[in-house]
């Protein structure tokens, strides 16, 4: 919501220069209106003033550019070039002097044109931030064809003769002319003499650059000067031709005026943040309430008064019938008779483009005028497009269409409320009118429109439409039930005053289910409680008061604009919003009573990140959602219940449309992506959920620990050490390593599955080549895929402290030779199993295939560690574990001694 | 023998002295000291001296005895170090060479941040818990006083699994407040952080997942005055001793009287910078006490219990925290930008 400062001033008296913009925003900040910025717009614009052209010639040097002398007010005229050709001696034109600012940041200083001295510019509209059509209608400039612009597209075969003389046809009944004399008639329109060569003619045009001495194309059936149009001509053909010049005022202004404040940049405007609970303020009254209050000045409201002078009573005329009194609570609505469309006046026009809005025409601009004093939206509808006069607020049949004022042909929802004649739609609800009611032209009757509409239909009718409206926006957040009718006497007071028309008598109210009268009890106490404040309960009276709330005893009427208040807390927020809330004290209430901290699966999250950053590792963070196509990429088969993800009905796209039920794709993104951006190694982790789809529609969200590496020598034994420690780290004991064939992420034979305890912990492994590929990876990549819940519950306890050996160990190597397929891990199960009590530990040293060991048999040493708590170990001892190991090997697994 | 005694002490002083290694020295001392030393020698001839003469003379050779000791004592121990010296020398090494590489893993920056805030609300006595992100439109929306027709919950904004919005993902960290005062164990003091989910489109300042942190209290006696002290403690431990807030009025369903809390701006202090965009103060979170609809529909009893709430982006904080200027850097996991923190 934009404010005008200087239309604010009508409400409030809130002069800008004692009550700045920083002190205003602040203020009305720390009340509850958040300002988002302020502007002061005659900062835009300056040096630029109004002057009057006393003389105007040819360039010497040009055959397109004038040199202007103008008095800009002071003793000696100004002298400017400018090329635009829609300028008369008496035109009264804005005049950017040397060292001036326009509208953009544009910057004008003196200097020569083709050797002439110009003191600045003269303005078009353009320049100064505007368009004629919207803004300043009656400068909407027209243009002759002026013979001598003429540039043929093609040099060879010109449509006009170069050596072309009055009196020459063009085509048909045109024919070239010269301009002997020209007059002002009217504002923006000429008396021209024109020779014809045969005959001397006298017209009126309103083509605003013709000049004596120019030759042009008379059109002498038609009896006018032709336009690039009329002669079907390209622009190209008439470069300087064109429809755009210098803005020439046909305001109540002298020379020497600052322009700025003539057009209405003399003022401030304030863009505020409105919240969504807060409607009202999406309007002049509303904002000025609050800012009455919050500076505690006076808020002055006005009455409308409509004569209604007009012959007859809507009632005779039209009916409303409202169908959908859930979608439409109320509709409002007055009839004018002989509208006349004019441009609105530049109060008008000034207040509405300072609001943000664009100047239409008397009668679209006084709706919007009203929308942005008071808030209501209103429309206005040409009453002879309505078949028998009847008006019907229900929702669209089936197949019904309308073409609305944008041009846009809509296909309409039955669920879209309309509002209709007998027979077809003339306007979406709150959302835009139809082109088939629209005002084009001075118009019999106009009926207007003030209704009341559910705020969530607008929304969804025009968002499924795709058009958000100045109208839907406001009406989609729940407008005043009862602002209709001060909105509808409001444009027809605009109407009388502007003269567009004459207001019938009689008003229509439709109001199915009156307005209930809301009322809250104000619980001085309880609200002070609230807060931790004491405030008075007068105070409290007061603020409420001044808001427009009514108090009887202790009830508080609640005001009709404001459907947000309903309960103490409500209050609560009014009293401390206007005590301030930087006054409630700072204060903490009691004891805590609570001792806080982290539970035990978070404190063994935080280990179990911190054992991974301690070997190296990253932390990231991805997203929960994945593409159903990356199941393809991880070789996920295909009757995987892991397939049966939970599908967004409504994603983004493609890419974020399904919860991942494995965590395996989010990692090998990331990897693919620090690859292709040539990181030479990563290692990296994240905790994080994946998905499962439960029976009630919801979902299992179990974390994952999950970890990715490339580069830096990482295989998979480096891989193992991680997870070995980390299982280590978190006071587990004998983790234990199965290889795994089965996964089709994963290498075939390098990949196992991790248990503890006998515990499934999860996966770990390289990935399969055919996946790395499918991410870009031409490297070995090794991931992890285990789960939280699983190493938290074979998570040790407190460690108990073992009292240290007091006596020296003894240590074993023994080699053996075995089959090459026996894994080793089940060898060193088998020594540990079997070594007796004196055999503390058991460690790999070696693997040896080749030259000195059989064809598919393998040598394998291992280091055997001996130690008793209560003696020192004897070579028998010793020798007694070794033998028992070597025989249970030879037994279990053929190994020999080698 | 008086004089011999004075002839082998200058001797064998000067031999020590002159000594330059351990095993010269200890020959010296074998020489002069040992079995058949020369100073044994010399004591051998005792004998021949009269009784008072040899009490004196004892003296006197207990007291060379001692000196030759200490002597060799001292060029032993000044050899030593000589020695030491010598191998020290010899070690030194070039310092500026690199040290052996050993790289430990980077947390994440935001979750350096997110751990910085649980610390902080563990010091005041406040759990940590963790919800579903799957979440009923009813914990999400309608319990948390969000009328059907709100339009957050269009299909536009949220994310939906079911055609009637029933379930979504949770487009707030909010639901746990819910989540929390259902369990129906009071007082309550919790921090809720974790993902949420908006149908916003991926830029520099948008992404459709998100972190939010949420923070209940719920007691007799809970004042706003209480949310002002607790929350302006928090942004003192956040941003600084000494830092200013304001809170200014705001709007959530779920909690009347509603407000956000700035922060002056740290940049400019308060005058007006691009930080800040000119304003002076920097929003940090939006908070309230808890509405009492809301209380209610969880089995709180309004009149005996109030609370207050707070919600803040974890993102925008981080991102504020390291000068962070894109939110896309933060799930991109580019190691380089990772191992900056």
């Amino acid at each position: 919501m934009i404010l005008s400062r200087k239309w604010l001033n009508e409400f409030v008296e809130l002069p800008i220069d004692e009550y700045d913009d920083k002190r205003f925003a602040e203020a009305m900040t720390i009340s509850g209106s958040k300002v988002e910025v302020t502007e002061d717009l005659s900062q835009t614009i300056s040096n630029v003033k109004v002057g009057r052209i006393v003389k105007l010639e040819k360039h010497p040097n040009s055959d397109h550019m004038l040199v202007c002398q103008l008095d800009v007010g002071e003793e000696e005229p100004v002298q400017i070039c400018t090329g635009a050709w829609n300028v008369h001696e008496g035109d009264l034109v804005p005049v950017a002097l040397h060292k001036s600012l326009l509208p953009g940041g544009v910057k004008i200083e003196k200097g020569k044109l083709r050797g002439v001295p110009s003191c600045g510019m003269l303005c078009s509209l353009k320049e100064l931030g505007m368009t004629a059509v919207h803004d300043y209608p009656y400068a909407v400039i027209k243009a002759a064809a002026i013979l001598g612009d003429y540039h043929p597209i093609d040099p060879a075969k010109p449509s006009i003769s170069p050596d072309i003389h009055h009196g020459d046809t063009i085509f048909g009944t045109v024919v070239a002319a010269d301009v002997l004399h020209i007059e002002r008639f009217e504002t923006y329109k000429w008396k021209v003499e024109l020779d014809l060569g045969f005959r001397l003619v006298d017209i009126v045009t309103d083509c605003q650059n013709i000049h004596v001495g120019d030759m042009i194309a008379y059109d002498s059936k038609r009896g006018i000067i032709c336009t690039l149009n009329d002669l079907r001509a390209k622009q190209e053909e008439f470069p300087h031709c064109i429809e755009d010049g210098i803005f020439v005022l046909h305001e109540d202004c002298k020379p020497g005026d600052d322009v700025g404040k003539l057009i209405g940049l003399d003022d401030h405007v304030v863009e505020f943040e409105i919240t969504p609970n807060r409607p009202d303020c999406l309007c002049m009254i509303g904002l000025a309430r609050e800012a009455a209050v919050t500076f505690g000045k006076e808020l002055k409201l006005h009455e409308p008064v409509v004569r209604a002078r007009a012959r007859g009573d809507i009632n005779d005329h039209a009916k409303i019938i409202i169908e959908e009194p859930d979608l439409c609570p109320r509709y409002t609505a007055r009839l004018v008779k002989n509208v006349r469309i004019a441009p609105s006046p530049e109060w008008m026009r000034q207040r509405i483009r300072n609001a943000g809005m664009r100047p239409i025409n008397n009668i679209v601009d006084i709706t919007n005028y009203v929308m942005l004093e008071y808030g209501q939206p209103m429309h206005a509808f040409d009453f002879s497009c309505v078949d028998n006069g009847e008006i019907h607020v229900r929702c669209a049949r089936e197949g019904e269409t309308i073409r609305t004022l944008d041009g846009t042909e809509r296909k309409l929802s039955t669920s879209m409320l309309c509002i209709c004649d007998t027979d077809k739609p003339v306007a979406v609800a709150g959302v835009m009118g139809g082109e088939n009611s629209e005002i084009v032209g001075d118009t019999a009757m106009v009926l207007f429109e003030s209704a009341n509409f559910n705020g969530p239909s607008v929304r969804r009718t025009a968002t499924a439409l795709g058009m958000r409206t100045d109208a839907s926006a406001r009406f989609e957040k729940g407008l005043d039930l009862d602002n209709t009718v001060a909105a509808v006497e409001r444009a027809c007071e605009l109407i009388e005053l502007l003269g567009a028309g004459e207001v019938m008598e009689g008003i229509i109210d439709v109001l199915p289910k009156p307005i209930e009268k809301r009322t809250v009890k104000l619980e001085v106490e309880k609200i002070n409680a609230l807060l931790g404040t004491d405030i008075a309960e007068e105070t409290m009276r007061d603020i409420l008061t001044q808001l427009g709330f009514t108090l009887e005893g202790d009830t508080i009427y609640v005001p009709s604009w404001r459907g947000d208040v309903e309960h103490y807390s409500d209050i609560a927020e009014e009293v401390a919003r206007f005590y301030g809330y930087n006054e409630i004290p700072v204060e903490f209430t009691g004891a805590i009573s609570t001792c806080g901290g982290f539970t035990d699966v978070q404190q063994c999250e935080r280990e179990i990140g911190l054992a991974c950053r301690s070997m190296g590792m990253d932390e990231i963070i991805t997203y929960s959602f994945i593409s159903p196509t990356y199941y393809d990429k991880i070789r996920m088969p295909a009757d995987s219940p892991l397939r049966d993800s939970l599908r967004i009905l409504n994603p983004l796209g493609e890419d974020t449309s399904i919860m991942r039920t494995t965590i395996l794709p989010s990692m090998l993104e990331i990897i693919s992506r620090n690859y292709s951006y040539r990181n030479k190694a990563a290692a990296l982790y994240e905790i994080g959920r994946i998905y499962l789809k439960r029976e009630d529609g919801l979902a299992d969200e179990p974390k994952i620990v999950s970890i990715g590496a490339y580069g830096n020598g990482v295989d998979f034994f480096v891989l193992k050490g991680w997870v070995e420690e980390l299982i280590a780290q978190l006071g587990a004991k004998n983790a234990k390593f199965v290889a795994e064939r089965e996964n089709a992420s994963y290498h075939p034979g390098r990949c196992a599955k991790v248990y503890v305890d006998g515990s499934y912990i999860g996966v770990m492994g390289q990935i399969h080549p055919e996946v790395a590929k499918n991410y870009g990876v031409d490297a070995e990549v090794y991931c992890a895929e285990l789960s939280f819940e699983a190493l938290f519950s074979v998570k040790g306890g407190i460690p108990v402290y073992k009292p240290l050996p007091r006596f020296p160990a003894t240590t074993r190597d023994i080699a053996v030779v075995c089959d090459s397929a026996i894994p080793v891990g089940e060898l060193k199960d088998c020594i540990l199993e079997n070594g007796g009590v004196y055999l503390t530990d058991c460690t790999l040293f070696d693997v040896y295939t080749g030259e000195r060991v059989a064809e598919g048999k393998k040598s394998v040493a291992f280091s055997l560690t001996m130690r008793a708590e209560d003696q020192t170990l004897t070579d028998e001892h010793a020798e007694g574990t070794v033998k028992a190991v070597l025989e249970a090997l030879e037994k279990q697994y053929s190994a020999v001694i080698r | 023998m008086k004089e011999l005694m004075q002839g082998l002490r200058e001797a064998s002083i000067k031999a020590i002295l002159e000594c330059e290694s351990v095993d010269e020295l200890e020959a010296l001392r074998v020489k002069y000291l040992g079995k058949k030393g020369e100073l044994t020698g010399i004591l051998r001839q005792m004998g021949k001296l009269s009784a008072e003469e040899r009490p004196i003379m004892g003296q006197l050779a207990n007291k060379l005895r001692e000196d030759i000791e200490n002597a060799l004592e001292e060029r032993k121990s000044s050899l030593s170090e000589k020695l030491m010296e010598a191998k020290l020398a010899s070690e030194t090494i070039d310092v500026t060479l690199p040290g052996l590489a050993h790289k430990a893993g980077h947390k994440h920056p935001m979750y350096n941040v997110l751990d910085q805030i649980k610390d902080i609300f563990i010091g005041m006595g406040f759990e940590i818990v963790d919800g579903p992100e799957v979440e009923l439109s009813d914990y999400n929306f309608t319990k948390l006083n969000i009328d059907a027709g709100h339009p957050s919950r269009e299909w536009t904004d949220t994310f939906y699994f079911t055609e009637d919005s029933k379930i979504c993902l949770r487009t707030q960290t909010s639901p746990m407040q819910v989540h929390a005062m259902e369990k129906g164990v009071l007082p309550i003091r919790m921090i809720a952080p974790g993902r949420v989910y908006r149908k916003d489109e991926v830029d520099a300042t948008h992404s459709p997942m998100f972190h939010q942190i949420e923070g209940m209290v719920i007691d007799k006696g809970v004042t706003m005055a209480d949310l002002k002290a607790t929350l302006n403690l928090v942004v003192e431990k956040i941003y600084g001793e000494g830092t200013v807030t304001r809170f200014r009025p705001h709007h959530f369903p779920f909690t009347e009287p509603s407000c956000e809390m700035d922060i002056q701006c740290h940049k400019c202090g308060g005058r007006g910078c691009p930080t800040c965009k000119g304003e002076g103060w920097i929003e940090v979170l939006g908070a309230g006490m808890v509405h009492p609809k809301v209380l209610a529909g969880c089995g709180i009893d309004p009149d005996e219990y109030s609370g207050w709430a707070f919600g803040m982006g974890l993102e925008r904080l981080a991102m504020g925290e390291y000068k962070i200027n894109d939110l896309r850097l933060i799930f991109e996991n580019d190691i380089r930008f990772l191992e900056q923190f």
